[in-house]
């Protein structure tokens, strides 16, 4: 019986290694019966974009708190072009410490969301299922 | 947006991306699915599939990271299936087996797919042999497949694997796993991995009592079953291993055991699917019309016991 499950990425780029967030949200989407790969800290965006081909995920989760957002996040963008995956095909969203100024410009590149601290588990849940309802079937 | 059809050309044409999709739809059980299944089958068969199995914590990941990267050495490409378990509850799994494989990641010719085991038991997941297929078709010399951590229910990883790597630990009572059934039938390769703890020495000599007394541990072919001491994460033996690996392959190439696991792989798919099948279309047919909850129903309340309710289900 075809079985369609929502995969997604929880990817840590650079070079901080405080993943605590990355765990709690992996393991919430998890437990709201999604397939979560985490890949562990110290990510260059090459190697995101290449779990990404490789696993064929639906989502993408960055977290960051070095401050590099701005330089490594548009990186992951073009390393995820460079193997055909545009950002309108995937739900690209990022947490962290990142500046309110920053924001809008990561929109602008393709990131959907960015959640702050503090921010519920409960709305990354159903900020994902929003999206994964109202996007188009994926043809083949 | 391009059709199986096209998908398939390219994937045989070596586009990693397509590859991938594909994966995605045979793992779903998607119409699309089968339909690439049945142009990939007849051009797989050409990988040596490798079945690494042992029990959680044993250290499969470490071990299967290690052993890729002496294959690569050798010059031989891979594609790796990393399975880990569904959660039960929430149908939902945390899939981790890249965090020590990340180095590889940056390798064109290593593939790595993670899979949820979605509710199946005995290790893989209800279609792995099916993305084995398509990463064979691909043309990856070797497909690795690492199970969900069991212990003593890996039998299903021999049905599919032309080599099955079983790997044991000191200190976890593994020399009596190793006795009861099972392992010793499926084992090409026998591990004594974290060779680096104390007593895996001890462990390993109780492992050879138990091969040099055990038929199981001898085929056919008088081959006996080697015992390989490994600490995946120090990279210690894991060149035997792959050795061990590559006499295998040569051995069964030769030997006429090597037909009949393939006929015994063919058949235990083929029996695999229709089981399935044919549960899954008694369930639809018998929700729609309310039999199957009515028996329940009964049976629950021990007005009617379970032989006599599926005797009733399946008669027509």
């Amino acid at each position: 019986m075809a079985d369609e499950k929502i995969r997604v990425l929880i990817a840590k780029p650079g070079l901080d290694g405080h993943d605590r967030g990355a765990k709690v949200v992996a393991r919430a989407l998890r437990d709201a019966g999604m397939e979560v790969i985490y890949t562990g800290i110290r990510q260059t965006p090459d190697m995101i974009a290449e779990a990404a081909l490789q696993e064929d995920v639906d989502v993408i989760g960055l977290s960051i708190l070095s401050g590099a957002h701005m330089e490594l996040f548009p990186r992951v963008v073009k390393a995820l072009r460079e193997r055909q995956i545009e950002p309108d095909e995937v739900l690209l969203f990022a947490g962290g410490i990142i500046p309110d100024a920053d924001i809008e410009p990561l929109k602008q590149t393709g990131f959907q969301a960015i959640f702050g601290p503090g921010t519920s588990t409960e709305d990354i849940i159903k900020f994902v299922r929003d999206w994964a309802a109202r996007r188009p079937a994926r043809a083949t | 947006m391009p059709t199986v059809e096209e998908l398939v050309e390219r994937l045989l044409a070596g586009n990693r991306r397509a590859l991938s999709r594909l994966l995605t739809l045979i793992e779903n059980d998607a119409p699309e699915g089968r339909r690439a299944l049945a142009q990939l089958y007849p051009r797989s068969g050409v990988a040596q599939t490798i079945g690494l199995t042992g029990s959680a914590g044993s250290g499969k990941s470490t071990l299967s990271g290690a052993l890729a990267r002496e294959m690569r050495r050798r010059g031989r490409t891979l594609g790796i299936v990393a399975i880990d378990p569904s959660s039960p509850f929430s149908q939902g799994a945390l899939l981790g087996d890249r965090i020590r494989m990340q180095d590889l990641t940056s390798d064109p010719e290593v593939f790595l797919r993670s899979m949820a085991s979605r509710g199946n038991l005995g290790g893989l997941a209800p279609s792995t042999a099916g993305v084995v297929t398509a990463l064979d078709a691909f043309g990856k010399d070797i497909v690795l497949v690492e199970t969900v951590g069991a212990g003593q229910d890996e039998v299903e990883i021999a049905a599919m694997a032309d080599t099955t790597v079983v790997v044991l630990t000191p200190g976890t009572g593994d020399d009596v796993q190793a006795m009861k059934a099972g392992i010793m039938e499926i084992a090409d390769i026998l591990i004594v991995n974290k060779s680096d703890l104390p007593n895996a020495d001890l462990l390993a000599r109780q492992i050879a009592s138990i091969v040099d007394t055990s038929p199981a541990a001898h085929d056919e072919g008088g081959r006996r079953t080697p015992i390989i001491k490994t600490a995946g994460g120090l990279n210690e033996g894991v060149d035997a291993l792959a050795d061990a690996i590559e006499e295998h392959r040569a051995y069964i190439a030769k030997s006429t055991v090597h037909d009949e696991h393939r006929r015994d792989q063919a058949r235990h798919q083929v029996l695999a699917l229709a089981r399935q099948r044919l549960i899954d279309r008694l369930v639809a047919q018998h929700t729609s019309d309310g039999r199957l909850e009515s028996l329940v129903e009964r049976v629950a309340r021990r007005e009617l016991d379970p032989h006599s309710a599926a005797d009733s289900l399946i008669a027509e």
